[in-house]
């Protein structure tokens, strides 16, 4: 390498650390800000509007649980009495913060899904009822080794059905060059067939899922052959491709909000309290089912791949659909195949979603496809295995990440991986080189 | 039917603060894509900078106006920095990925509980523009003619919106037909030959992904003045909508955007309102009025499909200028 080589390849570096260093000197600058800043001056806690609320667990009362709220430059805190009533007194209309203390929480009781703040905003009146839900269960008190342990589990968990997503959106890059931001749909799109068919319709749990997942191969099939086949046979070129599939994510979101609303639906048994304690890790037979699923289902897509003719195909139009096809391969027959087998894997892991959450709604598929194209560019885009190595790292990482992250920024440590992958090494863990240029 | 109020709301989006604030993201995209060729799908991040990089200033020390649009200025040529860097040398849909993964990463990090202090976390930041309406010279009131009837702020927030579309729609044209803006056609038609010319073609793409992205960020501010900032505005479908106005006025033109996001938001407007009327007066018994006014997002998903399909180069634009899409 010349110098002038070597020069040209330092010069990015040294922008990249000025860059990084701009950032870091940013973050600080915010974080140093004293957190008081925007509060007024601090009010006495009187006055004509009342926030009050009735704390309770399986209908028996708790005392002496600490309520503290905050807003509008007045900071008030109550405790529960006998009959698990808390009333504090504020001065002004407006929204207020309130913070369940859980350390005042009786062993074994916790606020549901972590929302021990709620906010509070007063109405047409001078009374504001909070409510917060309570539910069984262990608050984080597991030591550092088995706190590993259970973020593993749940990392797998979440990694395997995170694959099946992601194996079908590799395999339809790799033989279309299509990045398919729809496959979030297809992912929802099985959610919502068992939920249709197994709440809504009240079948049997076994052939709902069942009849999902012929309904979600069926999608697959149906998008190919009505939409994405006619637009390869007119030579439309694959940003453009790219576009209509978001432009098909929106449509078809917004339809699933149209006739199935805007809340969260749970599939049956989703909420059953069944839990299972291996060792130190705390699980549910749902989590090992969806486990057991996943890993058949992997199994059997890798024996497609690997063991087949029309698997071997697959690949072969994946390596180069020219050669596939000056070989005798049916270049469609492939790409259709290769449809049904993502929008059956995609319907699946929208099954599997739908209880690892827990819950089915409109959007749900859209919440983890940065997951999924995180995982497949983490693997090596249009590499099937690089898709399944990706998707493990990915869960893994996600879970982990709340050792040292907020909860709510866990999905933001995955997708900052994505970025460092493809600083150090582009082409991805599996993928080759020329794929990238 | 009312048809007067659905007519009304369909016409005053004509001029509205958020017309002009897609208006400008999307002249931002034009340089992004029509001009350059670079897939930013990450234009809600570039907004999300400039709302917050605008706000916190002038909530925490009450800043003046120009120091807190240069704080959101600052912080989105850094974020171009950051997207760059590692995407910028690879094929066109790995900045596609990372935009919108890193769109997505600082609007989590916002939302965040522990972020509370500074964004405000889901509730977000109120009642931040204090500085900019001290200098508003519109007389306090309710004024206009037909249907635009606005009061005083509004006037103030939509005339500094439409003169920042102006000027940028003619920055955008003297930067287009100077030498550096037939590199960046040059890049988008084929960068080997631009590179065979001795241009150094990483250099320009990241100028043009830092300019785009500073107006991204000027529209993020005009987007959040009429109300407040609040993270769940910055969600990926802020970005496709701005893609949706750019490819139909036309990604490779001047105008384009402009024309894009009026037509896109006097229809939106009027069939939504259209529809919601016509669901309350009984002539769509298959559906709630909730329903009806979802259908027009349907809308713009199949709108953005056919567009790309049948007319890629929008409806100002030249197929030839186009050629770049495969």
């Amino acid at each position: 390498m010349t110098h002038a080589h070597i020069a040209a390849r330092q010069a990015p570096v040294r922008r990249l650390l000025l860059a990084l260093s701009a950032a870091v000197i940013a973050v600080f600058a915010l974080s140093a800000l004293p957190a008081t800043a925007a509060h007024a001056a601090e009010e006495p806690c009187d006055g004509a509007y009342k926030l009050s609320g009735n704390v309770k667990f399986n209908n028996e009362p708790l005392e002496g649980v600490k309520i503290h709220a905050e807003g509008n430059g007045q900071k008030c805190d109550a405790t529960t009495d006998a009959a698990g009533q808390w009333v504090i007194m504020v001065a002004e209309k407006g929204e207020y913060k309130v913070t369940l203390n859980q350390d005042s929480l009786p062993e074994g009781v916790i606020v549901a899904d972590g929302q021990d703040t709620v906010s509070a905003e007063f109405g047409l009146t001078k009374t504001k009822a909070v409510n917060f839900f309570l539910g069984e269960g262990k608050r984080v008190t597991q030591d550092l080794g088995s706190q590993v342990l259970q973020r593993v589990w749940n990392g797998l968990s979440f990694g395997l059905l995170l694959a099946l997503a992601a194996i079908g959106v590799s395999l339809i890059f790799g033989t279309t060059g299509l990045s398919n931001f729809a496959h979030a749909e297809m992912i929802t799109f099985g959610a919502l067939m068992s939920l249709t068919f197994g709440k809504i319709l009240g079948l049997n749990l076994g052939v709902a899922i069942l009849l999902a997942l012929v309904l979600s191969a069926a999608f697959g099939w149906g998008l190919d052959a009505g939409l994405w086949k006619p637009l390869r046979k007119r030579g439309v070129g694959v940003v453009q491709l790219m576009i209509v599939s978001i432009g098909l994510s929106l449509a078809l979101r917004y339809t699933f909000q149209f006739f199935y609303g805007g809340e969260t639906l749970q599939l049956p048994g989703a909420t059953d309290p069944n839990a299972v304690t291996i060792g130190p890790i705390l699980t549910s037979w749902v989590a090992i089912v969806s486990m057991a699923v996943s890993v058949v289902m992997l199994l059997a897509t890798a024996f497609f791949l690997l063991r087949t003719r029309i698997g071997k195909a697959t690949r072969a139009v994946s390596d180069n659909p020219a050669l596939a096809s000056a070989s005798g391969i049916d270049v469609d027959r492939v790409i259709r195949i290769v449809w049904v087998i993502s929008g059956l894997l995609a319907g699946l892991a929208g099954i599997l979603w739908a209880y690892f959450r827990p819950g089915a709604s409109w959007d749900m598929g859209f919440q983890i496809l940065l997951m999924v194209f995180a995982a497949v560019t983490l693997g090596g885009l249009g590499t099937a295995f690089g898709a399944l190595v990706g998707s493990l790292i990915v869960g893994l990482f996600t879970e982990l990440s709340t050792l040292v992250l907020p909860s709510d920024m866990k999905y933001v440590g995955a997708l900052l991986i994505l970025i460092v992958m493809l600083l150090v090494r582009p082409q991805g863990i599996l993928g080759r080189k020329e794929r990238i240029g | 039917m009312d048809w007067v109020s659905i007519f009304n709301s369909g016409l005053q989006q004509l001029i509205s603060p958020v017309t002009a604030a897609y208006a400008i993201a999307a002249l931002g995209l034009a340089v992004h894509f029509g001009y350059t060729g670079l897939l930013n799908f990450g234009q809600a991040g570039f907004m999300l900078l400039g709302a917050y990089g605008y706000a916190i200033p002038a909530i925490m020390w009450n800043a003046p106006v120009v120091v807190s649009v240069l704080c959101g200025v600052g912080l989105s040529v850094v974020f171009a920095l950051l997207l760059g860097i590692p995407t910028l040398r690879l094929r066109a849909d790995y900045l596609a990925i990372v935009t919108i993964a890193a769109a997505e990463i600082l609007r989590l990090i916002v939302t965040s509980t522990s972020m509370q202090d500074i964004t405000g976390s889901a509730n977000g930041l109120p009642s931040f523009q204090g500085p900019l309406l001290a200098m508003n010279p519109f007389p306090d009131g309710r004024y206009g003619f037909g249907p635009f009837v606005f009061d005083n702020r509004e006037w103030f927030y939509l005339t500094i919106g439409w003169t920042v579309v102006a000027l940028l729609a003619l920055v955008n044209w003297l930067l287009m037909r100077s030498p550096w803006g037939r590199v960046l056609k040059g890049i988008r038609e084929d960068e080997d030959a631009v590179r065979s010319l001795g241009k150094n073609v990483y250099a320009y793409k990241m100028q043009s992904l830092i300019l785009g992205g500073v107006y991204g960020t000027l529209a993020g501010m005009l987007f959040v003045l009429p109300y407040a900032v609040v993270p769940s505005r910055f969600v990926t479908s802020l970005t496709f909508f701005t893609w949706a106005i750019l490819l139909l006025g036309g990604a490779a033109t001047i105008f384009g955007p402009i024309l894009g996001s009026i037509i896109f938001w006097v229809v939106l407007a009027f069939f939504s309102t259209f529809m919601a009327n016509a669901s309350e007066s009984g002539l769509l018994p298959f559906m709630s009025t909730v329903q009806a006014a979802q259908t027009s997002f349907i809308l713009v998903g199949v709108v953005i499909m056919l567009l790309v399909i049948f007319r890629p180069q929008g409806i100002l634009g030249n197929k030839k200028e186009m050629s770049f899409v495969k």
